[in-house]
C-alpha cells in the first residue's frame, strides 16, 4: 500500500468519515474512496451498499477479485434522558457495540447508581453537546426521551442540524403534533421533522421499559443498515 | 493494551513514516470456524514487531515470515491457511477454518 493510502484512511478515521480500500487481489493496486466520492465513483453502488452493511469483503468485478476494506466511524447513541427505558438500552446498546452517552439534567434522574459504567453527563443537552459530549455527526443516533419539551426539544435541534442517521423522539401522536408545530416555528422543514422517528420504535407491541428499548434499538440498527423493517420477507404473503 | 484497528493503521503509518520497513496483512477471506473476521489487520515492521492479529494465534509466525518477505521483495501476495492446505503449510488452523491473508508492503 501506498503511504498516502494510508494516511488517507487514518485522517478519515480520525475526522469520523467513512473510507473504503479497493485491493486488487490479482495485482495489488489499491485506491481509497472516501465516502463523500461515492456516488461518482464506477463502483458507486456497491461501494454504498458494502458500506452499509458496515463489513470488509471480497467482490468480483468484471473477472478480478477486489478486497473492500470498509472504515466505518463507530456509532454513538446518545440518549437524552436517564430515564427507565434509557437503562434498559445503556445494557442492549453495549452488547451490539454501540457506543453510548446519557444526558439529563435532572440529578435525580441521572446518578451513577442508577447508570453503572456509562458515559452519564448531568447537564442540558445544550451545555453537554458543547463539552463534555463529543459533537454529534451522521454517525450518531440520537433518542430523546424526557417527555419534557424543555431538554428534548434542544437535543433534537441539535441532532436535525448535524443530519444524525437516527432520531427518535419518546411520546404520543398528539405529543408528536405539538413538537412538529414547535420544530416547524423553529424554522425546521417538514422534509427535517419527517426524519425524526415519532412515536420511537419499531411497531412490536413493546410494553415494559426493556421491550420499548429492543423496539428503539431495532429501529436504530434497521435505519443504520439501510434495511426497510416494513418489507415484506421473501416467502411470506403480505 | 488491546489494539484496535485504528491502533494497529496508525502504527503502520508512524512507523513506516520513522524510516523502518512495515507491512500489512489483511484477513480477506474465511471459511468455517475462523478466529478473526475479515478485514483484521497484523502490522509487522522490518525487526519482526508486530499489531493486532489476523488469527488466534496460530497462524501469525507464518505471516510475519510472508511479511519479513514482502518487506524484502515488495511483492504483494495472498496466502491461505487451513485444514485443506496441511500437506502445504507447517501451520494451520487448529479450529478447523480456512483463511486467506493478503500481506503487502507499505510503501
Amino acid at each position: 500500500m501506498q503511504l498516502d493510502s494510508l494516511r488517507a484512511l487514518n485522517v478519515e478515521r480520525a475526522a469520523r468519515r467513512a473510507a473504503l480500500l479497493i485491493t486488487d487481489l490479482d495485482d495489488g493496486s489499491q485506491r481509497v474512496v472516501r465516502e463523500a466520492e461515492i456516488p461518482a465513483d464506477p463502483l458507486a453502488d456497491i461501494l454504498a451498499r458494502r458500506l452499509a452493511s458496515g463489513k470488509s469483503g471480497l467482490v468480483e468485478v468484471e473477472g478480478r477479485q477486489l478486497f473492500l476494506t470498509v472504515q466505518a466511524p463507530k456509532v454513538r447513541l446518545v440518549l437524552i434522558g436517564a430515564v427507565h427505558i434509557s437503562q434498559a438500552l445503556c445494557l442492549m446498546a453495549a452488547a451490539i457495540d454501540l457506543s453510548v452517552s446519557v444526558i439529563d439534567p435532572r440529578t435525580a434522574f441521572a446518578t451513577p447508581e442508577r447508570f453503572p459504567e456509562v458515559s452519564l453527563v448531568p447537564l442540558w443537552p445544550d451545555e453537554a453537546l458543547a463539552g463534555p459530549v463529543p459533537p454529534l455527526d451522521r454517525y450518531c443516533a440520537v433518542a430523546a426521551l424526557t417527555h419534557d419539551p424543555k431538554i428534548d426539544d434542544p437535543a433534537l435541534i441539535a441532532a436535525l442540524k448535524a443530519e444524525c442517521f437516527y432520531v427518535g423522539a419518546l411520546g404520543s401522536r398528539k405529543t408528536h403534533a405539538a413538537r412538529v408545530e414547535r420544530l416547524s416555528q423553529a424554522g425546521f422543514s417538514s422534509e427535517q421533522i419527517g426524519r425524526i422517528e415519532a412515536p420511537i420504535g419499531l411497531d412490536i407491541g413493546a410494553v415494559s421499559p426493556a421491550e420499548i428499548a429492543v423496539s428503539i434499538l431495532a429501529q436504530v440498527v434497521s435505519t443504520l443498515r439501510g434495511a426497510d423493517p416494513r418489507a415484506t420477507k421473501p416467502g411470506v404473503p403480505a | 493494551m488491546l489494539s484496535t484497528e485504528t491502533d494497529i493503521l496508525n502504527a503502520a503509518e508512524s512507523w513506516r513514516r520513522s524510516g523502518r520497513g512495515v507491512a500489512l496483512a489483511t484477513v480477506v477471506e474465511t471459511w468455517g470456524s475462523a478466529p478473526r473476521p475479515v478485514g483484521s489487520h497484523l502490522v509487522v515492521d522490518e525487526g519482526g514487531n508486530f499489531l493486532g492479529s489476523v488469527s488466534g494465534g496460530c497462524v501469525e509466525g507464518a505471516v510475519i515470515t510472508e511479511a519479513l518477505d514482502a518487506i524484502s521483495d515488495g511483492r504483494p501476495r495472498v496466502i491461505e491457511f487451513g485444514v485443506a492446505d496441511e500437506t502445504a503449510w507447517r501451520v494451520g488452523l487448529s479450529c478447523g477454518g480456512r483463511i486467506r491473508v493478503f500481506v503487502e508492503r507499505i510503501d
